[in-house]
């Protein structure tokens, strides 16, 4: 391509560790500007450590991690909080703030970021609702709101102020087909409409091949295939044929390790 | 032999770790916030969920003392026929002791618990995670208005305990047990200072404001995420925080005392 889109967020051979137990060994990825990016991978891979060290609440053991060019490694807490401001983080279980508002949630952070007035914010607020479909639930109490609507409250929340880069944590999870739907469009048309660069890490094959522009796939701690939707499709790698097309056997056992069934059973081989 | 010392060494440096934490935690969050107007808003709403709250509990709790310090105290005194003194000995029992100690265990049970598990739910639920991913620091946000309100709150709450105490003293001693009202509130007056006894008394409902509220604080923000961590860390509090009182209340009093 003659005018690729520049890199907005890069890892470089980022390896973590919880205890002694190591989550990701020399990764390396880079997402453009402007395009929408899927991270997949089985359950427990770390996906959602992984979305941590993008936005510096975690730090990685060794390795780096740039956001337009700044390793956020080397920030001090204030510069790291002000660099927050530009991205925003959708939370599997949308994390709204239990006793504020519908509207309240929404409009939180542009009270603590900005000095409008209120009759601003209280615009800004109703349309970014409008946008997720929810003007008419600004005054339920978030326990009110099915899984569906509060995830579109978080993203509405996530979008208020204008980030550059949005990263969604399992945005399809445990929704039923038709608030899957909504929010697969949703996540599309906000990208569209705010150029924005989102980033969402999935489990949820089909959807998130249906959006994304670039896909990485994430497994045992490393990336097993990346490349455009319609490249890991045809990919001959067990591996990513083994995640893409849902198989129980291959690369990936389908059994906890385990000693032989016939000796824990009967007590001998 | 040499792993019971490797564990006795871990458990101590486990320790180690707890306190300085817990310590760069109090220091972080003692900061305000920016602004005035909006952090003080948030300081009253948790004056309301802490203090006011606790109202019912406190005032119950110190008529029902007083009440009973009354009763002990004439069966003890009438028998070598100074039951004049009752009023004295209720008056000075709640400034320098109940008052304090009585509301900040009460404070424990009823604030510090519901602070703990308030703050491990939202911990739990990623509220803190989501806040700070938005730039806001929660320590400031969440945490600094709870301590200020704990220290503002339970002050307050051990005046209101020992006043509303003297005057259940007043009612079993002058009402229903006959002594004359005179000389229970005389001798009350004459003997209770008001630095040595009821300032003192306040500066010790004040430590253990701070202390209580810290520990609630501390260990909802380091709850494990999960209903058990939540569950562990409220005992915890409550433990914790009961002990430290008394604790706290024996080196209070014998520093003020000037018995050391």
């Amino acid at each position: 391509m003659s005018n690729r889109p520049p890199t907005f967020v890069e890892c470089r051979h980022v390896s973590f560790r919880r205890d002694d137990r190591v989550i990701f060994k020399g990764i390396n990825l880079s997402i453009k500007k402007g395009q929408i990016t899927a991270i997949l991978g089985p359950s427990g891979t770390g996906k959602t450590t992984l979305l941590r060290l993008l936005c510096g609440q975690l730090h990685p053991t060794s390795g780096e991690v740039l956001i337009d060019g700044v390793d956020i490694g080397e920030l001090n807490r204030a510069e790291l909080f002000e660099l927050r401001q530009r991205l925003s983080l959708l939370f599997q279980s949308g994390a709204l703030f239990t006793d504020m508002t519908v509207f309240e949630n929404v409009a939180f952070p542009l009270r603590e970021h900005t000095r409008l007035p209120e009759y601003m914010i209280k615009d800004l607020v109703l349309l970014r609702l409008e946008s997720v479909g929810l003007r008419g639930a600004a005054d339920l109490m978030p326990a009110q709101l099915s899984g569906g609507m509060a995830r579109r409250v978080a993203l509405a929340r996530s979008l208020a102020l204008d980030p550059e880069l949005v990263l969604y944590d399992e945005p399809f999870t445990g929704q039923d087909p038709i608030s899957m739907g909504v929010l697969v469009n949703l996540i599309r048309q906000v990208h569209e409409d705010l150029d924005l660069t989102s980033v969402l890490v999935s489990h949820d094959v089909d959807e998130a091949l249906s959006i994304a522009h670039q896909v990485y796939i994430l497994a045992e701690g490393k990336i097993i295939g990346s490349g455009t939707p319609e490249e890991l499709r045809h990919s001959e790698d067990p591996l990513v044929k083994q995640f893409l097309f849902g198989k129980a056997h291959g690369p990936v056992p389908f059994h906890y390790p385990a000693p032989t069934l016939k000796q824990q059973v009967l007590g001998h081989d | 032999m040499i792993s019971f010392v490797a564990s006795v060494g871990a458990s101590l440096l486990q320790v180690c770790q707890v306190i300085g934490r817990s310590g760069v935690f109090f220091v972080r969050i003692l900061g305000w916030g920016s602004g005035f107007k909006a952090p003080v808003l948030r300081v009253i709403k948790q004056v309301h969920q802490i203090g006011v709250l606790s109202l019912p509990i406190i005032v119950v709790a110190g008529v029902f003392v007083g009440m009973v310090l009354a009763l002990q105290g004439y069966y003890i005194l009438s028998s070598y026929g100074s039951q004049e003194a009752i009023g004295q000995m209720v008056a000075l029992s709640l400034l320098r002791e109940f008052g304090p100690v009585v509301s900040a265990l009460l404070f424990v049970g009823r604030a510090g618990s519901a602070l703990t598990a308030e703050i491990g739910l939202m911990k739990t639920t990623e509220q803190l995670s989501a806040m700070e991913i938005m730039g806001v620091d929660p320590l400031k946000r969440i945490f600094s208005p709870r301590l200020w309100a704990g220290v503002i709150s339970l002050p307050l709450l051990a005046i209101l305990f020992s006043l509303l105490g003297v005057y259940g003293g007043a009612f079993v001693a002058v009402d229903v047990l006959g002594v004359y009202e005179g000389s229970y509130w005389a001798n009350m007056q004459n003997s209770v200072l008001f630095y040595d006894d009821v300032i003192k008394g306040i500066i010790k409902a004040l430590v253990f404001a701070l202390v209580c509220t810290w520990i609630a604080l501390f260990h909802g923000w380091n709850a494990k995420p999960t209903s058990e961590g939540v569950a562990r860390a409220t005992t915890a509090t409550v433990v914790q925080g009961s002990l430290a009182v008394l604790g706290l209340d024996f080196i209070l009093t014998a520093v003020m005392l000037g018995g050391f």
